[in-house]
Order: C-alpha cells, then structure tokens, then sequence
C-alpha cells in the first residue's frame, strides 16, 4: 500500500526540473567511496517531482526563487547562492530538504549503503533486546516518590 | 429539511478515544445506541509502514496536522494565534490511530492542585473516584507495564512492559548516575497476544498507525466489543449541531450523511466526545434563540481554558549503536520533576518521555533542520553520525487554565460540508516557559551523563499540540463550569461530555488514559443514576 496522493511530475516546468537536479544535487551529493549515489541521480529526482505532494507549490516557488522563472541559475555546485537562500527563505528551504530526504532515502541503494534492509517494516518487522532490567534495582530501591493527595498512601 | 432518521436512546458523537469507551461500556443496557463519526474506519494494511514509503507518508496523507493531512474527514482549524499547532485524527479510533500510546495515568496530586499547590481548582473527583475506571480501561486497552514504579499508588500490569532495547538502558544508566526517576512507560501496545490482537514486532512507525494491530486504537480495542453488543457507527457523518427543545433538553443532532445528505438523529441523551477542540466547536455551533451563547454555555466558560501541555524536545547522540528507527517510539518515562518543588521558579511540574531513534528520512530531515547534518559536502559524514546513534526525550509541561486560551468559532473559516470551523487562540505562561526551560536545562544534563554529543533541543515544540483538554470544565457550580462531577451538562440535563475538554486541569503527562476512565466513570454515573438521571 503506497500514498494515493496523485503524483505532481507534470507540475513542474522543465526549467524548474533543471534547477531541482542542480539543488538536489548540490543538498546531497554522490559519495562513490561509499557507493551512495546522489540526489540528482535520475530515478532518484523523477521520484522527487513525482513526490512533491502537498509541497508542490511551494517547491515551485523555492525553484523559482532559485533562478528557474528567469534562468539565471545554472550553476549551484559552489554552494552560495544555497547557502544565502536558506538564510533567506528558512521555511522553503525545509521544504527543499523533506522534498529530496523523504525520496533519498528510500532509494534501494541508499538504503543498503547506511545498512537498512530495503523493504518497508510491515510485515516482518524487526527484533529487539529487552535490557537490562536490574537496572532497575536503584530507582526500586530509593522508594515512592509520589505526592499523596487525599488517602491514596503515605509518600511524600 | 432534513431526513428524520429512526429515534435512538443514546447519540453519541466522535468515535475517538473516549467516545468509544462510554459506547462500550453503555452497551450493556441494551438501549439503542449509535455513534456518529466523521471520519472513516482505517485498515491496518492502509498504514505507512506496508509500503516503501513509509516514511514520506508520515508528512502526507498521516501528517499529525489536519491542516496539512486536509483529507476529506478533516476540519480545518485556524491556529495563527498559537504557537503550538493542533495534531489530531479524525477517524474511527480518534487520536488514538496516531497516538505513541505512551500510556500513563494521572497522578493523585493532578486532582487537588488548588489545596496543595494554590494554583488552578480542584477537580470534582479524584484518583480515588477513577481508580476502578482507570483499571478497567487498562484491562479493555491492554497494557503494557512493569508494576511497583515508585511514582505512583500501586497498581497491576496487564501484561509485561516494552523492552528497553539498548537506548533504554543508555538512559537508564544516566538517570541512575543522577539518582533521578525513571521507569518503563505504561503502553497501549502488546508485549504479547491480547484478546485477539498481535503482539509488537518492533516496526517503529507507531506514530502513524500500527499495521500489526498491536497498538491499542479504539477501532481495535472497544469497538469491535461495542458493535458486537449492537451498538451501531456511522462512520462518515459530520454533526452540524445538536438540537434543544422549549425544556431545554437535547432532542438531537444534524448531521450529514456520506451521500452528502443532511439529517436529524434524535435522541434521549446525547454524549459529546469530540476531544477538546471538535466539541466546543460543535456546541458554539448549536446556539440557538435559546442559547445564543452556545449550548452548555451559560457559564461563559465554553471553549475557555484551552490547555494543550507545552512540549519541550531534547535530543543527542552517542558513539555505540542503537535501535534506531526500531521498536516502539516510546519506552521509559521520568517523574523526577512532577511535583511542584517551592526551590524552583515554577508551580507544578513535567514528565519525560524518552524515545528512540528515527527512520533515515526523519534523521535527515531532522538532521538538517537543527543545523547538525550540513547541506552539501559532508552530509554523509554527519548522517553516518546521527543515524541509529539517536535517543532523547520530549518533557510533558503541565498547562495551568487560563481564560484567555480559547477556542472560538472562526468568522470566515469552513469545513467541506460548510460548518464554521474553530480558532484556537493561546499564549504560553510565565510558569510553562520557566517549566519548559527547567526541562531543557535537565534534558540536557541526562545526556551529558549518557555521553551524548550534537545535543540539540527545542524549548516550545510547535507540532505538538496533541492533547486537548480544558474547554468544557467540570465542576459544582454552574456559573463556572460545563458540565458537573459526573460529565453532565449543567443547562441541558441530557447531554454529558466525555472527552479530553472535560478536564480541569491537565496534569503533566499523556491524558488519554484520564480522558477514557472519565468516559467510563460517566458511563457508570449514567448507568447508576438512570431513573433520576435528568433531575
Ligand atoms: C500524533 C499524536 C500522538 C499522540 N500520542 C499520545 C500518547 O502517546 N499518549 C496519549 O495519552 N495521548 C496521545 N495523543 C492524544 C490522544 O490521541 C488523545 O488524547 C485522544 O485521542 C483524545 O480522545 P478524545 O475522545 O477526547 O478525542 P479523539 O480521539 O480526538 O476523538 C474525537 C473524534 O470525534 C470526531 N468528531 C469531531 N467532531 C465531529 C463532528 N462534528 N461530527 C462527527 N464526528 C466528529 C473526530 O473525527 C474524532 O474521531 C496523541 C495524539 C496525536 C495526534
């Protein structure tokens, strides 16, 4: 079962596609050492502007912020114009990060490279240790701490 | 005109938390009872964590915010003067759908803060009075819990508590270093098999619905005992208003129906349960001629004292290995610092409710918002850091009452069906923003003592309005409460309220195990007290 939001690829104008693979690729980019592709990887992007969402205005409006209405961003790998627009634009710029995490990391390779197995967590779920539970013993020892109100005990 | 169904004995209205329980519970007298939602039933293979996308959709179609989530059963609600913003669900089970299930009780103090603390008022009854409630709640719930925490009266485990996982015993380790309280969490989530319902299997997305059914929602838990005793819901149907006769007494409701159709449901006694926000909203939408103010609302008191319970959020990161995104958002909890102490510079007091990590998509995301996983050139690094390596705690602040916290009817603001929608107007107090820094400053400590490093914390957490309480009051005297000690209104003899606006204060910890026995409690009232139940 996956979210039957509709998906909102055709939502965004090719220049605004273009400037999303610069940014995307610039917020998370490929770390071949640890065979992590990055964010501007082609699946991964059509993913993310099929996956907008509830953000896709406002994912419009970064991406427009960002130079696709006029062209002028071509190039984001320095990082600055990023950087002066996340101190400009806080909230796009949230929106910026959930828009390409929430896509990132579901991608099968990312997944295997931070060690997760690709699959969701239902049904097989996932095993857990109990713990220690003697750590307990000082908190048991140390008695009630609750505040008696009326006739519910003696504590404090 | 609207269609006029069959006349029943008992409406009840929002199939949540508490609207559920008081269904059950009536059951028994074999009066004709049903219950009008909203919302729809959700199935368990319908929750995020079936598919890939597990995380995504916990900013989408399962976003805690109905403002966001603006799904078909949602109401909008204008909070543009709040700093803390409303999580709900409207659906068969409520809140309970979304909810961790940390599941503590109100502690014996939370009912006499006036006489022992000379803030707020006293409640018309006590953890005496809900103590068997609380137990039966507890047993219909199924929870999960380790007896003998010294921060409360005794009481018995349903079945043994959530494990610790190591992130657990990281905390615990550090409270023990500072001598502090702690103790596992009571949880509506199974350790075991209970009453048909599968156990945990540590799938982690509690917080977006339990595909294992091994959390306690109210469509799992009473409802399905309900229906079979033929209690009926109607699912998919929104109240406009309820409605009064010359005697002041409710004769039913408006609704409309999944067809879009309008109709009247009348009744003997009708029971509001739409949680704190959705029930003055409905009853300020019922004013009428003869109550122009609002129904129940000849105390002015009707949507006042909005109490949400300010969040704090504090969070680190050790070297070793944790449990990450699995098991269980929640775990242990601390009452170290409940109780009000004359050494510090606040009344009353908080819990701690310790919680693990995150999914990669909430650590990032998170990661990046808090300014400790960089855009760019070193985001794998930091991410390698923070992921599985996260554990932390949310602080629980007691909200006293105020007047001035309200809920009002919006002017211009509607729902789908065209029913004014509520505005929610509060300000943090003095005292919770002194409580809420107390528990950074804490917070903060125990993770030091754990060995914690990139500690970040948030002193107000904005999307944690979720538990609303405190707009219609009970107490003795009408002209300054709602409803009296047993959950009946005082101006419209049959109708009670159950639901978490009830509450006269709000305590410092989770309130839907309080907001059910309540619900339970006023059952039994209506049960006990049938032949004079109007006088
Ligand atoms: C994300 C999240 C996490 C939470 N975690 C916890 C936790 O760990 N522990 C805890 O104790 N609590 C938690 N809560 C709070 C808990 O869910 C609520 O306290 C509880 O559900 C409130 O019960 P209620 O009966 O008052 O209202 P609800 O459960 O909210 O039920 C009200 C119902 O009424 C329906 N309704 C409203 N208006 C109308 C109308 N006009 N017509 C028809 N139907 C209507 C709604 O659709 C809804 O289903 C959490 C809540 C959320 C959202």
């Amino acid at each position: 079962m996956t979210d039957m939001t509709p998906k909102t690829t055709d939502r965004f104008s090719a220049e605004q596609r273009e400037v999303m693979r610069l940014v995307a690729g610039a917020i998370i980019p490929a770390d071949p050492a640890r065979d992590m592709p990055g964010a501007d990887d082609p699946a991964i992007l059509d993913d993310i502007l099929a996956s907008a969402g509830r953000d896709a205005d406002d994912l419009a409006l970064a991406l427009d912020l960002l130079g696709a209405s006029d062209g002028a961003l071509t190039d984001v790998a320095e990082g600055s114009v990023l950087a002066k627009f996340r101190q400009a634009q806080p909230a796009l710029a949230a929106v910026l990060s959930l828009v390409i995490a929430q896509c990132y990391y579901r991608d099968t390779r990312v997944l295997i490279a931070v060690g997760m197995e690709p699959r969701p967590p239902f049904p097989k779920g996932y095993p857990m240790d109990q713990g220690d539970w003697s750590l307990l013993d000082p908190v048991r020892a140390r008695g009630p701490i609750y505040r008696a109100a009326t006739d519910e005990g003696t504590p404090t | 005109m609207a269609d006029i169904n069959e006349p029943v004995d008992v409406l009840i209205i929002g199939g949540g938390a508490s609207g559920a329980a008081v269904a059950w519970s009536l059951a028994e007298t074999k009066m004709r009872i049903v219950c009008l939602e909203q919302g729809d039933w959700i199935k368990n293979e319908d929750f995020p964590s079936t598919g890939r996308d597990w995380e995504a959709r916990q900013f989408g179609d399962f976003a805690i915010s109905p403002n966001r989530r603006k799904l078909a059963a949602d109401y909008p609600i204008n909070e543009d003067d709040s700093p803390i913003k409303v999580a709900n669900f409207n659906g068969v089970g409520g809140g309970t759908i979304l909810y961790a299930g940390h599941f503590p009780r109100f502690h014996p103090s939370d009912f006499r803060v006036k006489t022992l603390d000379g803030v707020a008022d006293d409640w018309p009854i006590d953890y005496a009075t809900l103590e068997p409630f609380f137990e039966l709640n507890d047993k219909m719930t199924g929870v999960a819990a380790l007896e003998g925490d010294p921060a409360y009266p005794p009481k018995p485990a349903v079945m043994p508590p959530l494990p610790l996982g190591r992130s657990g015993e990281v905390i615990g380790e550090a409270m023990n270093k500072l001598g502090w309280h702690w103790w596992p969490s009571d949880a509506a989530i199974n350790t075991q098999e209970y009453e048909g319902r599968a156990p945990c299997i540590n799938l982690g997305h509690c917080g977006s619905g339990c595909a294992q059914g091994a959390k306690a929602t109210t469509d799992g838990t009473y409802w399905p005992e309900a229906i079979r005793a033929r209690v009926e819901v109607r699912h998919r149907c929104r109240v406009r208003r309820i409605e009064t006769n010359e005697d002041d007494m409710a004769t039913g409701a408006f609704y409309v129906d999944p067809d879009g159709v309008e109709r009247f449901q009348p009744a003997e006694i009708v029971i509001v349960a739409c949680n704190g926000i959705g029930t003055p909203r409905l009853l300020l939408n019922s004013a009428s001629e003869r109550f122009p103010d609002g129904l129940c609302n000849s105390s002015g008191m009707l949507g006042k004292n909005l109490m949400f319970h300010p969040y704090s959020q504090v969070r680190g990161h050790v070297d070793e290995k944790l449990e990450g995104y699995m098991g269980p958002r929640i775990g242990t909890w601390s009452m170290q610092f409940y109780e009000t102490d004359p050494e510090r510079d606040f009344k009353r007091g908080y819990c701690y409710q310790f919680s693990r990590g995150y999914g990669p998509v909430a650590t990032a995301v998170n990661g990046m918002a808090d300014g400790i996983i960089p855009w760019g050139a070193g985001h794998h690094d930091a991410f390698g850091r923070m992921f599985d390596h996260s554990l932390g705690m949310l602080a629980i602040c007691e909200d006293l009452p105020e007047e001035i916290n309200r809920v009002t009817i919006d002017p211009d603001l509607c729902d789908s069906d065209g029913i004014p929608a509520p505005k929610i107007t509060y300000r943090l107090s003095e005292n919770s923003k002194r409580m809420l820094e107390h528990s950074v400053a804490r917070g903060k400590e125990i993770l030091q003592a754990a060995g914690a490093r990139d500690i970040t914390s948030k002193t107000i957490f904005p999307a944690a309005g979720w538990h609303l309480m405190g707009t219609a009051r009970m107490g003795t005297d009408p002209k300054t409460s709602v409803v009296n000690e047993w959950g009946r209104s005082h101006d419209v003899r049959n109708l009670f309220i159950v639901d978490g606006s009830v509450f006269v204060t709000s305590g410092g910890v989770n309130p839907t195990s309080t907001i059910q026995a309540i619900a339970l409690y006023v059952a039994d009232q209506i049960k006990n007290r049938i032949y004079e139940l109007f006088d």
